[in-house]
């Protein structure tokens, strides 16, 4: 195996696009092949600003370093390239599609890989999304519920996870996809990406919580304290234990210094 | 064999491919109208003297009512009218082969996923072909049943006292301007008649028959479903239906007698010159369900409220639409429902898209009369904006003179958001197929209603009609 970084965020400086605010003011971060990287932080420091960066949200614009995903400019493509390159985003506020069923809608997402001409195969599709569902402890009904719609928040994040599972991502960015779901969702989540790490060992992870909770059940490599829009810290899982006892006040501190 | 055809690309509010042929009429009118072309359209087709009575009294009604100063623009329409032919009667046999299609027509029709029968058809293939032998073989077992499935003259000349009875009853001439008109000029169309307690399983499709004839102008279709039957009638095709025309306007009658049930699917696609303005209505007696199921694409303009006048207790009305309007369209649609007598029911369900600067409109009526007990209706229009600048207005008229109805009405606007199109594009689509599985997702709880091939064209057509779209 390769093991130089699959990703690599160099002096990543970033706001809302066409507007005057900045929001990431350097971060610097690499994640190797099949590492995982938690990174933790306060409310509004721009965890899920750099999640969506990487994936290419349009209302966000990087002003000044680089992203660079297997070698490639990531921040030159668009967000359907990415998603097709293998950057999967599981995101914190799921977005509701009224009218169009789950099933439909991952077949129509893994149909858009395929190269012109090619059609999916219906009977693979079904078997794979039937075993995925059943991996993350899915009634089958759900696959014909529209998208997000009316879905518990438990629920919408666990779609995301069913989500990540069919369309079997080399990088997977879960931003809080912890919050919101009850102690067994979690176990069943974890077990989730833990089943994909085991298919393709390469998966990288890069998992955006509050809690300490879930990397019992997620190992992460490294840990990173994001603050005011930087990477203040980085160490290993002990870093969220400490946290957990300590909270941000410290690294608050230094960073207005 | 067509000599000039001039074949464009494809598409719903360009109109982008088609055929037109230097191949004269064997007969049409002078431009305008008069009473003189009135009486040479009812000689030409060998009338008796009731039906040109009546011609002429509906031309009389129509000059003497003035343009509509609501729904849409009609300040054209008077111009287009003076030129245009109000009858002209093609030639018996065009004869053009398959063969002389040209290869991106046919490449077309196959991206739209259009049945062979049907791709024939759009392609002016006048000779024989396979829609044909369904039809004759599906005519045996209707014939066997009683089942009456012809043009509207053949109904006339064959049926005469059974359509003399029911003609015009529905709608009659006076209805509206252009009831009128199409009273006073009505060429082509189907008549329907299903006997007391038939079922049918296989729709009746009007393509199927109006192969030689092509969809007429002034088209008059009418349609007596007997008592506690059944049946489908499905007109249409989502392929733009080509014409020089540039002014469509049919009335179609519709009796649904006791305990019947009865469904009328269309869906058209006009080129973006026509005027389209369309009077549809159905009587629905005791126990009786009538459901409209109506698509509506393309155009310059459409008018078009597919009513239910519900006349017997507990009698059922639906009405589900959808409307798309491209750049320049205005599409001004919606429905009506009358509530005459005691538990009569009503459902209007209107999906609008706009795209560019479409514009759609919803306009339905809601009326329950006094007497009309426990009578309910509910409304719900859902309008999607696809661009900054498309448009969508409500109009919802409700009068109700009687204190135990229950009327709901619920209107949606909605944008296609940029963080829906974002999470759809994160999961691996381009713009164009998120964007097409958004407004198919908007139309769904219409489209599922559909036969399955219509569904399957419907999603095609807005998939290629989605591209360019966005940015
Ligand atoms: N579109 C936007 N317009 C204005 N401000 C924004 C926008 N997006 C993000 N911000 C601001 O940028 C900062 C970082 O937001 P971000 O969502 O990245 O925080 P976060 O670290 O994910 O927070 P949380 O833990 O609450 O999810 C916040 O102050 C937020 O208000
Ligand atoms: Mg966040």
């Amino acid at each position: 195996m390769d093991d130089s970084p699959i990703l690599v965020v160099t002096g990543l400086e970033a706001g809302v696009a066409d507007e005057d605010l900045d929001i990431l003011k350097g971060v610097d971060l690499a994640i190797g092949p099949g590492e995982i990287h938690a990174i933790m932080g306060p409310n509004g420091s721009g965890k899920s600003t750099l999640a969506k960066l990487i994936a290419g949200h349009p209302g966000y614009e990087a002003t000044g370093g680089s992203v660079e995903f297997d070698g490639e400019d990531l921040l030159d493509m668009e967000p359907d390239e990415r998603a097709q390159a293998g950057v999967f985003m599981a995101f914190q506020y799921p977005v509701e599609i009224p009218g169009v069923s789950i099933a439909n809608f991952l077949r129509t997402a893994l149909q858009s890989r395929l190269e012109d001409g090619e059609e999916l195969d219906l009977f693979d599709f079904q078997e794979l999304l039937m075993e995925r569902m059943e991996l993350l402890d899915m009634d089958v009904a759900f696959a014909q519920r529209p998208v997000n719609d009316g879905f518990s928040g438990g629920e919408k994040k666990r779609n995301e996870i069913l989500q990540m599972a069919v369309l079997k991502p080399a990088l997977a960015l879960m931003d809080e996809t912890d919050s919101g779901l009850d102690i067994d969702a979690l176990q069943i989540v974890a077990r989730g990406v833990n089943t994909l790490r085991e298919e393709d060992p390469a998966m990288s992870v890069l998992l955006i919580t509050h809690y300490q909770r879930i990397l019992n059940h997620i190992t992460p490599d490294v840990v990173h304290v994001m603050v005011g829009g930087k990477i203040v810290e980085s160490g290993g899982p002990e870093v969220a234990l400490e946290l957990e006892a300590s909270g941000y006040e410290e690294y608050r501190k230094a960073h207005a210094a | 064999m067509p000599s000039n055809e001039v074949i464009q690309g494809l598409g719903l509010d360009d109109y982008k491919f088609g055929f037109v042929t230097d191949s004269e009429p064997v007969f049409k009118t002078r431009p305008g109208l008069d009473a003189e072309v009135v009486r040479q359209i009812s000689a030409r087709k060998d009338e008796p003297d009731w039906m040109l009575k009546r011609r002429l009294k509906a031309l009389r009604i129509y000059d003497a009512k003035p343009m509509p100063k609501w729904g849409g623009d009609l300040s054209e329409l008077e111009e287009t009218l003076s030129r245009t032919y109000f009858y002209s009667k093609p030639q018996e046999q065009m004869e053009r082969s398959w063969d002389d299609v040209p290869e991106n027509i046919k490449q077309t029709f196959e991206r739209l996923g259009i049945p062979e029968a049907e791709r024939k058809i759009l392609a002016g293939v006048g000779a024989q072909y396979d829609s044909e032998m369904v039809y004759h073989s599906l005519k045996e077992e209707w014939e066997s049943k009683g089942v009456i499935f012809d043009s509207i003259e053949d109904g006339l000349k064959n049926h005469p006292e059974m359509f003399r009875k029911h003609f015009g009853t529905v709608i009659p001439a006076a209805d509206n301007k252009f009831a009128a008109l199409n009273s006073a000029v009505w060429s082509g169309g189907s008549f329907v008649y299903i006997p007391p307690g038939v079922h049918l399983e296989t729709p009746l499709q009007a393509y199927f028959r109006v192969n030689q004839e092509r969809l007429g102008q002034f088209e008059r279709t009418l349609i007596i479903a007997g008592e506690g039957s059944r049946a489908h009638y499905i007109e249409g095709c989502t392929a733009p239906v080509y014409s020089t025309d540039s002014f469509h306007s049919g009335v179609i009658e519709i009796i649904v007698n006791r305990d019947a049930r009865f469904r009328y699917t269309t869906i058209q696609n006009w080129s973006n010159n026509m005027y389209n303005l369309v009077t549809q209505r159905a009587l629905v007696q005791q126990g009786a369900h009538m459901e409209w199921l109506d698509g509506n694409l393309g155009s310059k303009l459409t008018m078009k409220y597919p009513s239910c006048y519900l006349m017997g207790e507990g009698a059922h009305g639906e009405i589900l639409s959808i409307a798309y309007a491209g750049d320049g369209q205005h599409q001004d649609t919606g429905g009506k429902v009358i509530h005459v007598a005691p538990r009569t029911t009503s459902s209007i369900v209107s999906k609008s898209i706009s795209k560019g600067t479409g514009r759609s409109s919803y306009r339905g009526l809601c009326k329950v009369y006094d007497g009309a007990t426990h009578a309910r209706s509910n409304v719900e229009c859902d309008a999607l904006l696809i661009n900054e600048t498309s448009r969508t207005d409500t109009f919802p008229y409700i009068e109700i003179d009687e204190k135990t109805a229950t009327v709901g009405h619920e209107a949606t606007v909605s944008k296609v958001g940029d963080e829906q199109l974002f999470y759809l594009m994160s999961r691996g689509m381009d713009e164009t197929e998120a964007m097409a599985l958004i407004v198919r997702g908007f139309i769904e709880p219409i489209a599922k209603e559909l036969p399955l091939e219509y569904a399957v064209e419907l999603n095609r057509l807005i998939e290629l009609e989605m591209e360019g779209s966005v940015g």
